[in-house]
């Protein structure tokens, strides 16, 4: 057995950085300033050619015409890129779906065609002064018109278990429902950015703002018709990605390295705000209808449900989505009986994809709104009948996967209870609510149980290179990429700890596909599991090579050797030498230092035709409590108070975990109650047109929107379920913590009306909605009373 | 048509012909290479493109670089010296006031800015009485008056620790800058 690499994963050694409290990786170089973003490349670059696409602002039409010979010959024009100038494919859709260069204008603002010039701004003249003539046909802009029209794409997904009809018939307690979740722009403060020049053999370099590095290289490798080992995609860091950058960054990277290798000269493609808004695809809306059959201690016994996905104009990674979201429609809870179908409509809207949570979060919202109104209906508390409801250990879920740690759900629940003061908090809210007639509050407490793992088993593998010098540096490569979730800084804390090295030693390297090649994307919160599983897994190959050199110096065993904190000692000896001697009497003695790393995911499956499998290594959990005001007159309302507990196992990284799920919280809580994604639906001549398209009628969370006080906790209980140092996966999660705030509005508005009045509240909850919903539940007296007072 | 201008960015000075359309933030960016002000938005909507210009934060999006020839300016790079950084850089670093960090310059140098601005005795929309603000400043009025700047990563949470920390670990943060 080797003495390293046989080391369980989960085994924290002694004295190691993993679980120190450090700042992100590039912390010094942020706060100053001088932390470099794709966009920041080019002023370093000479005779750097600007692009400025060419967009057609209509729905839904046919290319008749472009003609561009008079923007050719405009100042600065070096070369306007259509589709005869793709000498490869020209598509970078994940099913051939997505014309680089279409001649079918899918969505209102899509890009036809793209101009290459000395200034952006002589770039931007030229796109205006090209003709596109085209012929309009009819378009879809609504999932409702797609549904009506039966326009759907990629594959229909059925998950399955018992007989929902049959236990529909028979359940003491029926409900429906049907609820419209909306969709999400990303705002990644920086926008999609990809800058490409290519070298005197031909290799093309592209830096790109991008999640998926290696498909990038792909996608760029498609259009141009070389092979991959001719083109290098490197991600500094990104200035956000959320999703938005795992499949969208993917065009801009191709525009840059045809424009670049068609010019021999370096092109920054860089979308500004409006661009972005209005050209790259979103998280999709969700529609979806239900039924349930509750028996009289509120549970769950019977679950039908059929999901809507809003895919825009291709599938891009719709299906993956949609069975993220049929797979989570169960969250914290056993459901005998189901039956959902997921499907994906087909829109004449931008392609929607990925963004964190990843269709889970719509999924959840469905059976906690279905709990939020039975709660009412039932007359049963909303804490009681969800923690009713809760999976028992050893049951499994609707897709067979027998729910690990089911336990750990009824203790975080209890342990938040406690430190929320929810019990006593609850009689408060019902005092206030007694005393106040035109304002109210809401409580609510909510769980989240969500599944870590690509849902397609093939994404779950990474690569690592690690490179030992003579002087006893270390510099580490990974698949993974950097996007202010502190991958980096865990991947360093990895390195050391598998190491025995402090910190200083190592360095880490920027993501390139010329380093670790067929990378994963870093999403689905898998970036720190599976990245870090390869970078200890280099380590332990080195020092499995090092061990008999240490052995030597020190005349022990090889099993026997430890290094800790620079010193390389080992069992029954208190002789030690240092980590620089070991590298160099290595070196010396001709033993390699450098180690390519490996991981893959064991014991995960799942068979998309029967939606049955075991789809995750393991699940994340976390509850929420939060508490709102709302003001009968306006709807408009504040949160009070939020509470959120949440399970990452034993913390790689505490500062950047706590960190990551006060902003996950934040994002989710906008995307419920706040950002409000509007089309025109109009028949008129801007139908389709993206109506939000910027910060202005966007509303982001800011500043102002934060609780009022905010109490954020982890769960502190190392797992055993076999992940890197016992931690667990943190950048999704903890988003749909935010529900609770959803269901605190859901009880404030359910103040305003008779006792058991169910609250039906739109997605997004902005104040103008739960306006709306106060207008539904209040009695017929009290309206007259507001309307006279 | 173009017009020379001399700025004084981060102690330098530096001379040069821009078209007069361009803003302070292409300036900065494009013909001095300063990439610290980062482009969010360029509407005025998001603050990442915050500078100081004579000790006063502003959005360099909507400023034009002409209008302010001769002016002293400091970015986020000019706010650290050599070896030491700036107490509102150290707490925001103490703090993990970041994510992506895409938004971090101009927090930083809004945060500077912000708390001359009260220190200056100016009221914001949530200051009661009608004199200088209270000191230190607590979280409302930090969180008021620091709402033009977006984060998307919403570390806002750390970003209110960091400016906290600057505020009453270097009282001086509040006199220069
Ligand atoms: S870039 Fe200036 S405010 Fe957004
Ligand atoms: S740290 Fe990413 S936008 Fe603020």
């Amino acid at each position: 057995m080797n003495p390293f690499s046989s080391r369980p994963l989960a085994e924290i050694p002694d004295g190691s950085v993993a679980g120190v409290v450090m700042p992100h990786d590039a912390a010094w170089d942020h706060v100053t300033g001088k932390a470099l973003y794709t966009d920041d490349l080019s002023h370093r670059f000479a005779h750097v050619l600007h692009a400025w696409p060419v967009q057609v602002f209509v729905a839904h039409a046919r290319i008749d015409s472009l003609d561009a010979a008079a923007a050719r010959t405009m100042p600065g024009v070096a070369r306007v890129l259509t589709a005869a100038d793709v000498p490869g494919i020209n598509d970078y859709g994940e099913l051939g779906d997505e014309p680089l260069f279409p001649d079918e204008v899918q969505f209102h603002g899509q890009a036809v065609a793209w101009v290459l010039a000395d200034t952006l701004e002589q770039a931007r003249l030229a796109s205006e002064a090209i003709e596109v003539s085209y012929t309009e046909l009819p378009s879809i802009i609504t999932t409702q018109e797609a549904i009506a029209a039966g326009q759907f794409q990629g594959p229909r997904a059925t998950l399955q278990r018992g007989d929902a009809d049959a236990a529909l018939a028979t359940a003491p307690h029926r409900l429906s429902g049907g609820i419209d979740i909306q969709g999400q722009e990303h705002f990644y403060l920086e926008t999609q950015a990809s800058f490409a020049t290519v070298d005197e053999s031909g290799q093309v370099f592209i830096q790109s703002s991008t999640q998926a590095p290696s498909h990038t290289q792909e996608v760029a490798a498609q259009v141009l018709g070389i092979p991959s080992n001719q083109v290098t995609v490197q991600c500094l860091r990104m200035g956000g990605g959320f999703g938005g950058k795992e499949t969208n960054a993917n065009p801009y990277a191709a525009v840059a390295a045809l424009g670049a290798v068609l010019t021999g000269r370096p092109v920054n493609v860089r979308l500004n705000r409006t661009q972005d808004l209005t050209m790259t695809g979103k998280r999709g809306g969700f529609h979806a209808t239900w039924e349930a059959g509750l028996d009289d201690e509120g549970h769950i016994v019977a679950y039908k449900a059929v999901v809507t996905a809003d895919g825009g104009f291709s599938v891009d990674l719709s299906p993956a989505v949609v069975s993220r979201a049929l797979c989570h429609v169960d969250n914290a809870y056993y459901l005998p009986n189901v039956h959902v179908v997921g499907r994906i409509a087909r829109t004449n809207k931008t392609s929607h994809t990925a963004f964190r949570g990843f269709g889970a979060p719509s999924g959840m919202i469905i059976t906690e709104d279905l709990l939020g109104q039975a709660a009412t209906k039932l007359g049963i508390g909303e804490e009681e009948i969800r923690r009713r409801n809760f999976y028992a250990p050893g049951q499994t879920t609707p897709y067979g996967q027998v729910v690990s740690q089911a336990g750990r759900m009824n203790d975080m629940w209890d342990k938040l209870k406690d430190t929320s003061d929810y019990d006593s908090r609850l009689l408060e809210v019902a005092a206030y609510n007694e005393a106040h007639r035109h304002s109210k509050r809401g409580l609510a407490i909510t769980p989240v149980k969500f599944g870590v793992s690509f849902n397609k088993p093939v994404l779950n593998q990474a690569g690592a290179l690690v490179l030992i010098y003579r002087d006893g540096s270390v510099l580490v490569n990974h698949g993974g990429t950097e996007m202010g979730q502190g991958l980096h800084m865990k991947m360093m804390q990895v390195a050391a700890t598998a190491l025995g090295l402090p910190l200083r030693r190592i360095r880490l390297a920027p993501t390139r596909t010329d380093k670790v090649p067929n990378t994963s994307a870093t999403s689905a919160s898998t970036g720190t599991d599976l990245n870090g599983g390869a970078v200890k897994n280099a380590c332990e190959i080195i020092l499995d090579r090092l061990a008999p050199v240490a052995a030597g110096l020190l005349g022990v065993n090889s099993h026997d050797v430890r290094i800790t904190g620079d010193v390389v000692g080992a069992l029954g000896t208190e002789q030690t030498v240092g980590w620089g001697e070991l590298v160099e009497t290595a070196y010396l003695q001709r033993v390699s230092l450098s180690a390519t790393g490996y991981y893959r995911t064991e014991g995960i499956h799942f068979d998309p035709a029967t939606y049955q499998g075991n789809a995750f290594k393991y699940y994340s959990r976390g509850v929420a409590v939060a508490e709102v005001e709302v003001d009968g007159f306006t709807g408009a309302y504040t949160t009070r108070r939020v509470d959120l507990l949440h399970d990452v196992g034993s913390s790689l990284s505490p500062l950047i975990d706590l960190g990551q799920i006060e902003g996950a919280f934040v994002q989710g809580a906008g995307w419920l109650t706040q950002e409000d994604l509007r089309w025109d639906t109009t028949e008129g001549p801007q139908r389709g047109k993206l109506l939000t398209q910027a910060a202005s009628t966007y509303k982001l969370p800011s500043f102002s929107e934060l609780p009022q006080v905010f109490n954020v906790d982890l769960y502190v209980h190392p797992t055993d379920d076999g992940s890197i140092y016992g931690s667990k996966a943190v950048g999704e999660p903890p988003l749909m913590l935010s529900i609770a705030v959803r269901e605190a509005l859901r009880a404030a508005a359910a103040a305003f009306g008779e006792p058991g009045q169910q609250v039906e509240l739109p997605s997004p909850a902005t104040a103008e909605a739960v306006y709306w919903a106060l207008d539904q539940v209040r009695r017929p007296a009290d309206t007259a009373a507001v309307a006279a007072d | 048509m173009d017009a020379e201008i001399t700025l004084h960015v981060d102690g330098r000075e530096r001379t040069f012909t821009v078209d007069t359309r361009t803003t302070l933030l292409d300036a900065l960016r494009d013909r001095l290479g300063n990439t610290s002000p980062k482009k969010g938005c360029d509407h005025g909507q998001c603050g990442a493109c915050t500078v100081l210009v004579e000790g006063r934060r502003i959005n360099s999006c909507l400023a034009l670089a002409v209008a302010h020839d001769g002016a002293t300016l400091t970015t986020a790079a000019g706010l650290a010296d050599e070896t030491d950084l700036h107490p509102m850089q150290r707490a925001f670093l103490d703090q993990d006031g970041f994510q992506c960090g895409y938004c971090t310059p101009g927090q930083i140098c809004s945060a500077v800015g912000m708390l001359q601005e009260a220190n200056a005795g100016h009221p914001s929309a949530v200051s009661t009485g009608d004199g200088p603000t209270g000191t230190p400043l607590n979280d409302e009025e930090i969180r008021e008056r620091m709402s033009g700047n977006l984060c998307r990563c919403g570390a806002y949470v750390n970003i209110v620790a960091a400016i906290n920390q600057a505020q009453q670990a270097a009282p001086q943060v509040r006199q220069e800058s």
